[in-house]
């Protein structure tokens, strides 16, 4: 009898089937990037290795944060601070649809049970400068990923393209578990010596941050903070490409990224403040465009972004 | 004569561009083999969400030779010309054939071209086919440049007849066709070959694959009205979600549940709209009680459970969906009953294009504009001002701003709650009409005044900034609504001179995008209230320019001059839309131009009222005959005033008179005359176009029997001066000279 005929018991049972099935498949399990993002799609395994020509496979969780989503841990789906599980491979392989449909069998989803679709949804993220095509995939009615072809990023052509696949990992595990409300779900195994509720590890933080988030989080701060890494962000890219100290060639993508993520974050914590107009709305997420594109065009010119010449080929 | 069978497998279409593309396949591909000498007897296009499959019968196996000569430049004519005839032949100078000809000698070819087997020209034709496919949106995948809508996983293309079948060999980026393909994805039982279009569709259903999207929507609708009828139930028709969901299965599987009883008092709307957008839900109606008591889903499944698990699944989902409905009333019946304040005043916020201002500012303009216009269509003008008021309120409540299809809607159900009268209820669902040509103008006074001052605006306000449609572009749909006007005017017969209207409007909207809000209401206020005393232009415009003398700001100053173009550029608009509207009621556009080119053309109700009469009249005999007698007329007048340098319009004398037929038409003139002016004045078209008719005998006679040119210059004038009073007459009217005939 295989893992996949036993149905999972805990959240993080759910998270491990999924770290231990993509390994399997070859991809790099990585751990989450170390910075406020508001989707797996933000960490630079995904964002920065979607580009260039140089052949990728990860996987990885991701602490996600949406402050406009925050509903003080009461509402059973909607969170503040959630995880998503995060598979990025390029070039996409043919059958990546099946080996997506083999992940939700590892998690105890069985096929011959469930009825599982592909919806259209074609993915844009204006603040990445990015699009694909691909599907919300449904089970039973409720969609439980994205799936996506890359084909651009940052204003880039994504050559060969990437498969991105991102899964809900709370609202997944509350269906496969069967839990009604987010903050019943056994974190760790029910039977464990100290069984712990999603709620018991995130109910308060829920509510310390929705409290921040929506009334007390100082928009001046935020606001000066935007400025700032975005001021970094262009500095960082404006230095020469040859270091000055090593004479090595150092391009600086990946800490101009780390400036652009964190703009973006402020600009989502600014806006559950509820001091962003609709029209400032755009000019916002033009500005944190334009950091992503400058990290992309920083990107490409590197060597995990594809970058060759005479007297530096990998 | 063989068959041909397509297959382009690949990962899930988007249901809502399967149709077209198979019927895009169909006329690729039969445009392309026909082109190439391949004719066929039927051809039919079929697709699942895996699938675009093309069936074609009765293909000739190969094209037929062809034979075709060509006439080229004549002997001796220059190098470069004979060898562009060559190259276009594809001939070499000796293959060239000289013949006499009346011209002398001239070059022939003979182009003569074998028939190519059909799989050849197939195999091409597939190829560009795919490489050229028109989907909407298309991708790249994978390391390859090729582009599909989706990855693109196999090609079968085979050509079958009794001897058997053959494979078409072809390859596009890698993938080479072949005869096999696979069933459902998750019930069928791998890859399978096939042999002909019979084999195969019988071969996918046995993989669990019913090929004919019509088939498997006849199949959900027919499995669902029965589930629910069985149960004194019916299905809410909806054919466009039928369309969709029969592109998201291959093997569909009606199941039946409940809708929790918390949700049930939802309006009908709200569930359904939630339903149908999220989950793609049928709704099942009580006819007893008319509320949606249950719902319908497609699986794309058979399961050893019947279903219970997925249906367990889909009802889970439509509850949190559901919880977050109410949670949407529930937010929103609360701020409409305490007045609903912080919807109106959070639209001062909200922009509705960056060149007009925020939506606030648009409601005050529109509120102003139906009040306005309330007394034509007989609505009281405080009540048409709220109305307009509460008609945007609910752009910022919850539930619209999830679900923007029931705008509305959900104001029409906020009103009440919010202490609004059931007419005011009533215009924030219905000023949004009519949107189609076939949709329902609306009839109740206080709706057609919100309707007509909404759209007004917006057509105003698009060209004061001068964003008008331009051929086919139109993003702001104001072509759409000019015919609402046409049609709210028309419909309701209401009496509104448009052009005072537009002026009114464009003003406001100078007005609004004033940057000084305490000048802005000063002049709105002031606006309105000299538009009360003295009616729109003049007197108005220059008492408010006066009274801010030295303190305009640019916009005012762009009054002066601008303003007049735009309104009168907008009514030419209008007349334009009119003229198409009519023309689909079968009036001719020279009938609608005859009567546009008379006064007051900007009451679009009488303009409607004389054009429909002079129809009428032109389809008579004695319309058509006056017609041509006033041509007559008009024409000698024409000639001669042309000549003689002046125009005869006065004193034609009846002692002058010689001919009795003179003498009768003087008459006649009279009569007709005293019959027409009263007729006129009360707007009675077609007891004026009698009268008019009543002339044609006595004109005809009169041409008949009189000589206009006269030697004598007196009596030569006094018919002059006759044939003025004809053309006075009949121009009166309408302009006959702009009908055609």
């Amino acid at each position: 009898m295989g893992q996949q005929d036993i149905k999972p018991q805990s959240f993080q049972e759910i998270i491990l089937r999924l770290q231990n099935y993509w390994a399997q498949m070859g991809c790099a399990v990585l751990q989450p990037y170390d910075m406020e993002v508001g989707a797996g799609t933000f960490h630079p395994a995904t964002t920065l290795r979607s580009l260039g020509s140089n052949p990728w496979a990860a996987a990885y969780v991701q602490p996600s944060r949406r402050p406009t989503d925050g509903r003080y841990g009461e509402n059973p789906n909607r969170l503040q601070h959630y995880y998503q599980y995060q598979v990025l491979i390029k070039p996409s392989p043919p059958n990546l649809q099946d080996l997506y449909l083999g992940s939700l069998r590892a998690i105890g989803i069985d096929m011959d049970l469930h009825d599982i679709r592909f919806v259209e949804d074609d993915w844009e993220s204006p603040t990445l400068g990015a699009w694909g095509l691909g599907w919300e995939v449904w089970c039973d009615g409720m969609e439980v990923s994205q799936f996506t072809y890359f084909q651009q990023v940052g204003g880039y052509d994504c050559k060969p393209v990437s498969g991105e696949l991102t899964y809900g990992l709370e609202r997944l595990a509350m269906y496969i578990l069967g839990v009604d409300h987010v903050m019943d779900m056994p974190y760790n195994a029910p039977d464990a010596l100290i069984p712990l509720t999603y709620g018991d590890v995130f109910k308060q933080t829920e509510e310390e941050y929705a409290r921040w988030n929506f009334d007390v989080a100082n928009t001046d701060v935020l606001l000066r903070h935007f400025e700032e890494a975005e001021e970094e962000c262009k500095t960082i890219l404006d230095q020469a490409h040859v270091d000055p100290k090593t004479g090595k060639r150092i391009v600086m993508a990946h800490p101009a990224y780390d400036q652009c993520i964190k703009a973006s974050h402020l600009f989502n914590l600014l806006d559950a403040r509820g001091v962003i107009s609709v029209t400032e709305r755009q000019a916002y997420i033009g500005r944190v465009r334009a950091l992503a594109k400058l990290c992309a065009d920083a990107f490409v010119q590197t060597r995990a972004g594809g970058w060759t010449s005479e007297g530096d080929v990998a | 004569m063989p068959d041909l069978l397509i297959e382009l497998f690949s990962e899930e279409i988007p249901a809502r561009m399967q149709t077209r593309a198979s019927e895009d396949l169909k006329k690729l591909v039969t445009d392309g083999l026909v082109e190439a000498g391949l004719t066929y007897a039927g051809a039919h296009a079929l697709s699942t969400p895996r699938r675009l499959t093309l069936a074609i019968d009765g293909l000739l196996a190969q094209s037929p030779d062809t034979r075709e000569e060509r006439k080229g430049p004549k002997v001796g004519a220059p190098d470069k010309a004979i060898e562009g005839f060559l190259r276009g032949a594809g001939l070499t100078r000796d293959q060239l054939e000289e013949r006499e000809t009346p011209k002398g000698p001239v070059y022939f070819a003979l182009i003569e071209k074998k028939g190519r087997p059909a799989a050849d020209i197939i195999a091409e034709v597939l190829e560009n086919t795919i490489r050229n496919f028109p989907w909407p949106k298309s991708m790249r995948w994978g390391t390859g440049s090729l582009k599909w809508v989706r990855p693109l996983h196999s090609i079968l293309c085979i050509l079958s007849d009794e001897a058997g079948h053959e494979v078409v060999p072809l390859d596009v980026d890698g993938i080479a066709s072949g005869n096999s393909t696979e069933g459902h994805r998750f019930m069928g039982s791998g890859r399978f070959s096939v042999t002909s279009f019979e084999d195969y569709e019988t071969k996918l259903k046995a993989n669990k694959v019913v090929l004919n999207p019509q088939d498997r929507a006849d199949h959900i609708w027919e499995d669902a009205k029965n589930a629910a009828f069985a149960q004194g139930l019916e299905i809410v028709e909806d054919m466009g979600l039928l369309k969709e969901v029969a592109g998201l299965v291959e093997w569909p599987v009606v199941l039946m549940g409940d809708i929790a009883d918390d949700f049930i008092a939802l309006p009908p709307e709200v569930l359904q709209t939630s339903m149908r957008e999220h989950q793609k839900f049928f709704s099942v109606r009580n006819p007893k009680t008319d509320r949606i008591e249950k719902f319908v889903t497609v699986a794309n499944r058979e399961t050893a459970d019947n279903g219970a698990t997925i249906l367990a699944g889909n009802q889970k989902v439509l509850f949190a969906r559901l919880a977050d409905a109410k949670f949407f009333w529930e937010n929103d019946l609360r701020v409409a009953e305490a007045g609903a304040a912080p919807w109106l005043s959070s639209l001062e916020n909200v922009t509705f294009h960056n060149k007009l201002g925020t939506q606030g500012a648009r409601i005050e303009r529109i509120a102003a504009l139906a009040a306005a216009v309330a007394p034509a269509v007989g609505a009281d003008a405080a009540v048409a001002g709220a109305a307009a008021r509460w008609a945007k309120a609910d752009l910022s409540s919850e539930m619209v701003y999830e679900f923007p299809e029931l705008q509305g809607l959900m104001g029409k159900y906020y009103a009440g709650p919010a202490g609004h009268s059931l007419d005011v209820a009533n215009a924030a669902l219905e000023h949004y009409s009519p949107l189609g040509p076939s949709d329902d103008v609306p009839s109740a006074p206080v709706s057609v005044a919100v309707a007509l001052a909404d759209k007004l605006d917006t057509l105003t306000g698009f060209w004061a900034i001068d964003e008008k449609p331009t051929g086919s572009k139109d993003p702001f749909a104001l072509r759409r609504a000019a015919l609402g006007v046409i049609r709210l005017v028309l419909e309701n017969g209401l009496r509104v001179e448009l052009d005072k209207l537009f002026d009114a409007q464009l003003l406001r909207h100078e007005i609004s995008l004033t940057d000084d809000a305490a000048l802005r209401v000063a002049l709105m206020k002031d606006l309105d209230r000299e538009i009360a005393d003295h009616g729109v232009f003049g007197a108005a415009i220059r008492t408010l320019l006066d009274h801010f003398d030295g303190d305009l700001s640019k916009q005012l100053e762009a009054v002066k001059t601008s303003l007049p173009d735009a309104s009168d550029d907008l009514l030419s608009f209008f007349h334009d839309r009119l003229k198409v509207y009519l023309k689909d009621q079968g009036i001719r556009h020279d009938v609608i131009d005859a009567c546009l080119a008379m006064p007051k053309n900007d009451d679009l109700t009488l303009l409607v009222n004389r054009a429909t009469a002079l129809a009428a009249f032109l389809k008579t005999d004695d319309g058509e005959n006056l017609l041509q007698g006033f041509k007559r007329a008009n024409n000698i007048l024409a000639q001669a005033e042309e000549k003689d340098g002046v125009e005869y319009s006065y004193g034609a004398d009846v002692k002058f008179a010689e001919d009795d037929s003179e003498k009768a038409l003087f008459a006649a003139l009279d009569t007709a005359e005293t019959a027409i002016k009263p007729a006129m004045e009360t707007e009675d078209f077609a007891t004026a176009m009698t009268a008019m008719a009543s002339l044609r005998a006595p004109i005809d006679a009169f041409f008949e029997a009189v000589q206009i040119n006269s030697d004598n210059e007196i009596i030569r004038r006094n018919r002059l001066n006759l044939l003025s009073r004809i053309r006075q007459i009949c121009l009166s009217v309408a302009d006959l000279n702009k009908v055609e005939g």
